[in-house]
């Protein structure tokens, strides 16, 4: 098993409020990892964190680079996913105006060589390459039975399938390490049911590691193979489904003291 | 050094001329996110209606500023009314070019009809000059900090203890929030209109007396510059425009002073840019982030 | 290429050969007359500068209010150039020159004010335009407020309607390549695009630095065509007036564009015969124009052949959801 992911004392300030606090947690290659704690507890600060939006104010995040973990401090969100993190949103944020097909496309763009020269002239090979790319796009969404709404706009899909392409555009960029924040939010329990499927079959075909915050206790813990939970910013615990559910702490924090 | 002291004043005095109006865009852009091209035009008819009531209706100097003002203020509701309201759910750039259009049409349509020569302003106030040691300054020079500082502090109580300054204030933080909370956003803007209009108003009629005269395009120039003052200032924050406002009174004073005055207004925009690097919200601007 | 594509190509190019021929005969006949060419050759130049100025606000999101300033490093690179070296040969590589130049100025003001979100790009392409030209006024070399004449003309109807047919034909392109697409997501959502890797600043600053050399391409020829230049001609108000074609075109669609810089042409040349009363009209017609029709006259939707003349649907309409 290979450390694809790995932070050290990882900490974020906004002004006063410790938001992420010394949060040392690790992923390994292939693995489903999820993140749970309460409302404010620092999880999408994290996710950020690991993503590059936010710069921590002290600690490091680390990923596997093929030989050794080397440390991103410093790189933007963009050099982040060229390197292999990718990354949905708790607020969807597909691109709205245009069709799912070209949501994928674009995903498209760091793994597909440029050729603008191609393209100002129009070349045969401009047109050849184009047809190769919206045929990827295409298996891709066919893949998650999404080819035949690839011509409609990404604004006028339901919800569910809104968030099933935010999934499948990440996918584009060919991740080795995918986050996804609240998935399930605002699903009904058929579409949550959709939503667990379909991670596990991103996780078994694509063979990638997945990093994942919900509240969804259920979807956590029947998918996961470990769990972090964090509060104040702090990771509480950690082990798998099984081992958290017994944790006195976690339940703790999750149900009060008992008196 | 006397010398200096005596360009400081006067760029305090050019400033708050650039304070007053800077103070009309940076209300505006804060609660519609629109640079309102035809703000300085309305300084620029503020100064024509002290014209018109100081010379055709012989009014005295005071209450002519006053009147200037309301008239101004209603301007400014009826443009807002008629440009910038239909396309409240537009794109911003719409209402952009709205403002430019509103600008040419009070730019031109005052040429048209009241013609585009500069016209003498009346001699209101018989000018006075004080001494203080090596400094001069005259009482219309006074009368134009002392106007200044006197409607900001008033801008500041209205926006600061006022039903409407407190509803002003909810709507440039949040307008579908302030909605939700039945605070009736139509009449904030155009109140918000009102008031930076008036304040526009007065530093023309103010100018008009400070320069002796006036002219359809007299906005043009001014109106950029206070515009660049709100965001050197920090866009959205009253107390930057007028920080701003100042700041860019002194500094193109100063640049007169040691020799570059065909380069002054480049000098402004140079320091204009720099700041913005440096702190992209301007002077006293907030880092605001967006939730991810 | 397979036969559809041949097909469109092929009709654009009928199309853009018909509109050649037109103006061809109208000349031969005299029938527009020495104004009515000067006004079309100054309509072409309007619209590389305009569909410059669209690539920065339709396509990447960005508010440019500068644009007369890189115009205005394109006049005078011509200006000096072409009249130190008055043969073709010297006129192109003025415009090379003029369009390298203003290249590299977008470039520095580009890559720091494009990092940031919001209207910054707006207020430093103001600052950048009015020192530019504060600097031409108070340098010798650009002869200072009167500015320079009698620069040699290599520009007339053909060469403007030749380089508009390119400029447009190749933005087109560039919009549907991949880099062309990128910035475009940036504009979409910012935010998701970098989290796809792309690189949102880059491709923020090629936008603006390809709208910049067209304007400076569209300041050059417009130099050699008119045969002077002075620092009057590229103020705030030049800037707006490529604004405000690009604006009322529709922010983002190209056709719209071209459409609106031959509609103010020609409202233009009407509005001549008012006299003082012109540039009322002139506001009224905006302020109306955008209450009425505030996402321009085609939106974000493009004039396509392919619906006109290829569809077999039922739509008649003839503009498409910009694909």
């Amino acid at each position: 098993m290979t450390t694809i992911l790995k932070t050290h004392d990882l900490s974020i300030a906004f002004g006063g409020v410790i938001a992420v606090d010394q949060v040392n947690i690790e992923a390994h290659d292939n693995e489903l990892i999820g993140l749970i704690g309460p409302n404010g507890a620092g999880k999408t600060t994290l996710f950020n964190l690991l993503t590059g939006v936010y710069q921590p104010t002290s600690g490091t995040v680390a990923m596997f680079d093929g030989q050794r973990l080397s440390e991103m401090n410093g790189l933007p969100p963009h050099r982040r996913a060229q390197q292999g993190m990718t990354r949905t949103f708790q607020n969807i944020r597909l691109f709205t105006s245009r069709t799912v097909l070209e949501n994928v496309l674009i995903a498209m763009t760091i793994s597909s060589p440029a050729q603008t020269v191609g393209a100002l002239f129009r070349t045969p090979k401009f047109y050849q390459q184009e047809t190769d790319k919206k045929q990827r796009a295409l298996a891709l969404l066919a893949m998650f039975d999404m080819a035949n709404v690839a011509d409609e706009l990404a604004c006028n899909l339901p919800y569910g399938q809104q968030r099933r392409l935010e999934i499948v555009r990440a996918l584009a960029t060919k991740p080795k390490i995918l986050f996804l924040d609240e998935p399930a939010a605002g699903m009904n329990p058929q579409e949550t049911q959709a939503l667990t499927e379909l991670i596990q079959q991103v996780q078994t075909q694509f063979k990638m590691t997945i990093i994942l915050i919900e509240h969804d206790m259920n979807l956590v813990m029947a998918i996961s193979q470990r769990v972090y939970v964090l509060e104040y910013g702090k990771v509480l615990a950690s082990g798998t489904p099984s081992e958290i559910q017994q944790h006195p702490a976690v339940i703790k924090a999750y149900l009060g003291e008992e008196i | 050094m006397s010398s200096i002291l005596q360009q400081l004043l006067n760029g305090v005095i050019l400033g708050s001329v650039y304070a007053l109006l800077a103070l009309g865009y940076t209300m505006v852009y804060g609660i519609i996110k629109l640079i309102n091209f035809a703000h300085g035009d309305v300084y620029m008819l503020g100064a024509y209606f002290g014209y018109f009531f100081i010379n055709v209706l012989h009014l005295n100097f005071f209450i002519a500023l006053v009147l200037a003002m309301a008239v101004s203020a209603g301007v400014g509701v009826v443009i807002e009314f008629v440009a910038y309201r239909p396309l409240r759910q537009s794109p911003r750039i719409a209402v952009l070019i709205s403002a430019l259009g509103v600008s040419f049409l009070l730019e031109n349509g005052m040429s048209y009809f009241f013609g585009s020569d500069k016209r003498a302003f009346p001699q209101a106030i018989a000018t006075v000059q004080y001494h203080f040691g090596q400094l001069q300054i005259s009482n219309i020079q006074l009368l134009i900090i002392g106007t200044a500082v006197v409607l900001m502090l008033g801008l500041t109580l209205i926006v600061q203890k006022t039903k409407m300054g407190r509803a002003m204030r909810a709507v440039s933080a949040d307008q579908e929030a302030a909605i939700l909370m039945g605070i009736n956003v139509n009449r904030t803007i155009s109140f918000t209109f009102a008031i930076g209009s008036a304040l526009a108003a007065a530093g023309g009629v103010l100018i008009g007396l400070y320069y002796n005269n006036i002219d359809p395009l007299m906005g043009m120039t001014p109106g950029i510059k206070a515009f660049v003052a709100a965001v050197l200032g920090g866009i959205g924050i009253i107390p930057g425009a007028a920080l701003g406002g100042w700041l860019i009174g002194i500094l193109e004073t100063l640049t007169q002073a040691i020799g570059l005055s065909d380069y002054k207004d480049a000098v402004v925009y140079g320091i204009l840019i720099v700041i913005l690097l440096w702190k992209p919200t301007g002077i006293l601007g907030k880092n605001g982030r967006e939730k991810v | 290429m397979d036969r559809t594509h041949l097909k469109y190509t092929l009709s654009w190019a009928g199309l853009v050969v018909m509109l050649f021929v037109l103006i061809a005969v109208m000349t031969i006949f005299d029938v527009i007359g020495q104004y009515g060419m000067t006004t079309l050759v100054l309509i072409g130049i309007n619209l590389i500068a305009a569909v410059g100025l669209n690539l920065v606000i339709g396509m990447s999101g960005q508010f440019s209010l500068g644009h007369a300033g890189f115009m205005a490093v394109g006049a005078y690179a011509t200006a000096l150039i072409a009249s130190a070296i008055p043969n073709i040969g010297g006129f192109i590589l003025s415009l090379v020159i003029g369009m390298s130049v203003s290249g590299v100025v977008a470039l520095l003001v580009g890559i720091p004010t494009l990092r940031l979100r919001g209207d910054y790009l707006a207020i430093a392409t103001l600052g950048v335009a009015e020192i530019i030209r504060i600097v031409i006024i108070n340098l010798k070399i650009t002869r200072g407020p009167a500015g320079i004449f009698g620069i040699p003309n290599f520009v007339n109807w053909q060469v403007i309607f030749g380089i508009s047919v390119i400029v447009i034909a190749l933005v087109v392109n560039f919009v549907r390549s991949t880099t062309g697409q990128a910035i475009i997501a940036v504009r979409d959502n910012e935010i998701a695009a970098a989290s796809l890797g792309i690189n949102t600043t880059k491709y923020k600053v090629i936008a603006f630095v390809i709208g910049a050399m067209l304007a400076a391409l569209a300041g050059g020829l417009r130099a050699s065509f008119i045969q002077s230049v002075s620092p009057q001609d590229y103020t705030f108000m030049q800037s707006i007036t490529i604004l405000i074609i690009v604006v009322l075109g529709g922010i983002g669609s190209m056709s719209g564009t071209v459409v609106t810089a031959i509609i103010l042409g020609v409202l233009d040349v009407i509005l001549q015969n008012f006299g003082p009363l012109r540039m009322v009209i002139y506001a009224v017609v905006l302020i109306v124009v955008m209450i009425f029709r505030p996402k321009g006259l085609l939106g974000t939707s493009e004039l396509s052949l392919k619906k006109l003349l290829f569809d077999t649907g039922d739509s008649h309409d003839n503009h498409s959801k910009n694909a």
